[in-house]
């Protein structure tokens, strides 16, 4: 077990490490002032170009230099925003939570509706509703996001008029921001209008996550599905249908768990999916989340925004999907590697 | 519990979301909060929230006429002076003194960065013009030090001194006569700052919060802006005019064009700024949007860089001018959506002469001046094409492309050139163009603001003389035409002007665009301000 610990601790170490030599080395590798480029600040005068410079310590060796980098990357010291000038740990801290929101509403979604349906296509495999479900799921697995996104548009906002475009809520209701998950914020605010707000919020989540969730439900579905089917055909269900046990008791009794547990490892890994998407379907409904924000700091050239994002998104999922690995492993030790998935 | 039992749940699990989410969706949310606030969606975010550090129209719209109020006012119809701040005004009989008479009982924004213990008076009026005014001023150099629209007008020079009479009465004397010079006092950029906020800010050691965090006198209160996404204001409640404007005011910052008119359709926001040509015939033929049009006080042109040869021969300007068709760049370039233009001032402002000559098109006098020119028919030049949508250029590009087959026709060669905007002004302050397609907006109603900026000796270092044409003979017209207050003298040298500029070619005037502004119907009160940024002081929303 602690042999276990250690090894993915030594590979997540690795991975982050390779992370920030590469960001760092981004730095000298975007066109551009070194300086600029790690500080975020143009230096106006001489004087303040020699005090950033001592203060990112780019008057000393390169080893001396990534040492101060990441000592800064720990402390929160992440420079600021080339265009805006505020500080990077801030304007990440706004976007990123905006990303998660997104992504989880979308998760749930597609666990809540992607499970059963799968289920009931893997119980009555090759029937008619079956046919249905592997219809559905090819279809909106092939979907790109961008594409369904857009065609959301065009139908529920454009010509029929139902939901808003973009944004997460009017701009007209103030939500302080508090834990950056707009529909938290609403219920610990101290607003009138909080129930308008609210609904008002929720309009703004239905196409983002619909968009979202539309890919991954595919790939739940199919997931389950394909774990059913497989246990249902295993020897020991065959034995306890020759000792008389229904299919029904054999399914709940057995079935359901064995062919969950595996399965739900490799849904939380559907995590860089989900992110992937959710930046996608950021731009298009204008959510000021991770995704939109890293697309307008290349738009602008913010280069060291664009450096400290893709390391905190890139962090992220490595570190998620590291520890979901090591989990799924400590409490299944019969596996000897990990069953990548068969989409 | 059954297999049946349980899809049967899942059933309803399934239809109930569907059925919340029918419910929540069918129909535009109709709120207490969305009544009564009025969503506005601009094109970019402002530089700062003082217009005098900024000349662009971002930085006017978000702070000039919402935070803010001037001395003087444009009447938005006729372009008329009407009292702002200064109840009234007095000029002495050279000219050169002016004495304002200042309003009271004005109070200044009370917020939560900010308690006012004073009304607005004449110290307010001494420090915002001295800020820009004197080098020596504390304020001078905060926030960079630069004062675009002052100093291309060169009005530093022209001002010699503000004096404060007493707490309502100010006096300024300037050098020589300007008829201009109530005008400039109009304009978007000469707002009134309040001198005790600016004091309370150098005494904590934080000057540069008065262009970040605004105290103004004007109908709307600054409460909070992030770059690329939103501004935020709330109704002045103690505004000294009885104004019907919204309790709040946001600006839904939104820089591509064609989502500014989505959201205009799905009702997120109630007016957008700038709608490009090709979505017009879109918001023409809804029935819940209104589209607003205006002759524009704008002029695109195709200024030759005459201080590069060939470019300073006049002959071979005339020739390039009469080798392109200027008709057919109206159809093609503004879809109609423009006047084609003889000289500099549109027909909006007074100083518009209708009879002046135009330069037609006719390529086979062009290809004689050349050859007299001694221009050979490999000759190449290039055209600098401004990357940005403007409303007197909405697309320089295309014009640049089809310019060049007409210059072909002549024998010339065209190479098209353009940079990102930053870099593009740049190189072209430095002259690096041999010609270039730009235009100019005005900021006022008077027609100095198009001839001063755009022609004169002066303008060439401050950059907005784009031709690089220096005239002794114009300049001198120019500057006497300031020199009297009757406009139809005016008027006279003005003519005389467009005279030389017709003579000279030092650029061709290629049409003046309507200004357009798209509504939805449920708002009234919002008018186009062709002397500058958009006021939402008069909107209501109809119940």
């Amino acid at each position: 077990m602690i042999n276990l610990l250690l090894r993915y601790i030594n590979l997540m170490v690795v991975t982050i490490t390779t992370l920030v030599i590469i960001s760092f080395s981004l730095a000298y590798m975007f066109p551009g002032d070194t300086l600029t480029n790690i500080s975020g600040i143009v230096p106006q005068s001489e004087e303040q170009r020699i005090a950033l410079e001592a203060a990112f310590k780019l008057d000393r060796s390169i080893f001396v230099q990534f040492w101060y980098y990441v000592d800064n990357l720990v402390s929160g010291d992440w420079g600021v925003s080339f265009s805006s000038q505020i500080s990077l740990l801030d304007e990440i801290s706004i976007a990123f939570p905006a990303t998660l929101e997104l992504i989880i509403y979308a998760l749930l979604i597609s666990i809540c509706i992607g499970i059963p349906i799968g289920f009931i296509g893997g119980i009555w495999h090759h029937k008619p509703f079956d046919f249905g479900v592997v219809t559905f799921s090819v279809v909106s697995y092939s979907f790109p996001v961008f594409w369904i996104a857009l065609i959301f548009i065009t139908i529920f906002c454009l010509q029929l008029g139902y939901l808003p475009l973009s944004g997460r809520v009017n701009y007209l209701y103030d939500i302080p921001h508090n834990s950056g998950f707009i529909l938290w914020d609403i219920l610990v605010a101290d607003t009138p209008n909080k129930n308008d707000a609210f609904a008002d919020a929720l309009r703004h989540l239905i196409l983002p996550t619909a968009s979202i969730a539309l890919v991954t439900t595919a790939i739940f579905i199919r997931f389950t599905r394909h774990s059913i089917m497989d246990e249902m055909r295993k020897g020991y269900i065959d034995a306890a249908k020759s000792r008389g046990f229904t299919t029904r008791q054999i399914f709940f009794k057995h079935g359901l768990r064995n062919s969950l547990l595996p399965i739900i490892p490799l849904m939380a890994l559907q995590i860089s999916t989900l992110m992937t998407n959710a930046m996608v379907v950021e731009t298009i409904f204008s959510w000021p989340g991770i995704g939109n924000w890293l697309i307008q700091a290349i738009y602008q050239r913010d280069y060291p925004a664009i450096r400290i994002g893709m390391l905190v998104v890139s962090v992220f999922v490595v570190t998620f999907t590291i520890t979901i690995e090591f989990i799924s492993r400590a409490f299944d030790p019969a596996r000897d590697k990990f069953e990548r998935d068969a989409v | 519990m059954n297999l049946n039992n349980q899809s049967s749940i899942i059933k309803s699990a399934i239809l109930l979301s569907f059925s919340l989410i029918l419910l929540l969706g069918c129909s535009k949310q109709k709120t207490q909060i969305t009544q009564a606030g009025i969503t506005f969606c601009s094109e970019g975010s402002p530089a700062s929230f003082n217009p005098q550090l900024d000349t662009s129209s971002t930085t006017a719209d978000a702070s000039s006429h919402q935070v803010y109020d001037r001395l003087l006012e444009f009447n938005t119809e006729n372009g008329e002076i009407e009292p702002g701040l200064a109840s009234s005004w007095l000029v002495s009989n050279d000219s050169l003194t002016y004495t304002f008479q200042l309003r009271k009982g004005v109070s200044f924004h009370d917020t939560p960065y900010f308690t006012p213990t004073r009304n607005f008076n004449a110290d307010d009026v001494v420090f915002s013009i001295d800020r820009w005014r004197v080098n020596s001023h504390p304020y001078h150099d905060i926030s960079g030090g630069s004062y675009p629209y002052f100093q291309s007008l060169g009005l530093k020079s022209t001002i010699k001194n503000v004096a404060r009479i007493n707490g309502y009465r100010v006096e300024i004397s300037l050098y020589k006569p300007d008829s201009s010079f109530l005008a400039n006092l109009a304009t978007d950029f000469s707002v009134i700052l309040s001198a005790e906020y600016a004091m309370n800010l150098l005494e904590d050691g934080s000057p540069s919060n008065l262009d970040t965090l605004p105290i103004g006198t004007g109908p709307y209160k600054f409460v909070s802006y992030r770059q690329d996404q939103f501004i935020r204001y709330k109704r002045h409640r103690d505004y000294f005019l009885n104004t019907t404007g919204p309790e709040n005011l946001v600006f839904d910052i939104t820089p591509k064009s064609s989502l500014r008119v989505a959201k205009l359709i799905t009702g997120e926001c109630d007016a957008v700024a700038f709608p490009s040509q090709n979505d017009l015939e879109i918001i023409r033929e809804r029935e819940d949007l209104t589209l607003l049009k205006k002759p524009g006080l704008n002029v695109g042109f195709w200024a030759f860089n005459t201080s590069k040869p060939p470019f300073d021969n006049p002959k071979v300007r005339r020739a390039l001018a009469l080798a392109i068709d200027k008709t057919s760049l109206l159809e093609a370039v503004y879809l109609g959506q423009a006047t084609r233009a003889k000289s500099l001032v549109p027909s909006a402002s007074w100083a518009h002469q209708s009879n002046m000559q135009d330069i037609g098109y006719n390529p086979v006098i062009a290809r004689k001046l050349l050859d007299e020119a001694g221009i050979p028919s490999d000759f190449t030049m290039n055209i600098w094409a401004m990357p940005v949508q403007r409303a007197y250029n909405p697309n320089a590009m295309k014009m640049a492309q089809l310019m060049s087959t007409y210059l072909a026709e002549v024998g010339v060669t065209v190479n098209i050139v353009s940079y990102d905007w930053a870099r593009f002004r740049e190189n072209l302050t430095s002259g690096m163009h041999d010609s270039v397609l730009i235009g100019w907006s005005a900021d006022n109603g008077d027609p100095d603001n198009f001839y001063r900026p755009l022609l004169t000796c002066a303008a060439i270092p401050s950059g907005t003389n784009r031709a690089r044409w220096c005239n002794p003979e114009y300049d001198n017209l120019i500057e006497s035409a300031l020199k009297t207050e009757d406009s139809n003298e005016r008027r006279i040298f003005y003519h005389r002007a467009n005279q030389i500029i017709f003579r000279e070619t030092p650029l061709v005037p290629i049409a003046h665009a309507f200004q357009y502004q798209a509504v939805n119907n449920q708002i009234e009160g919002i008018t186009i301000n062709p002397f500058g940024g958009i006021r939402f002081d008069d909107v209501v929303r109809k119940q």
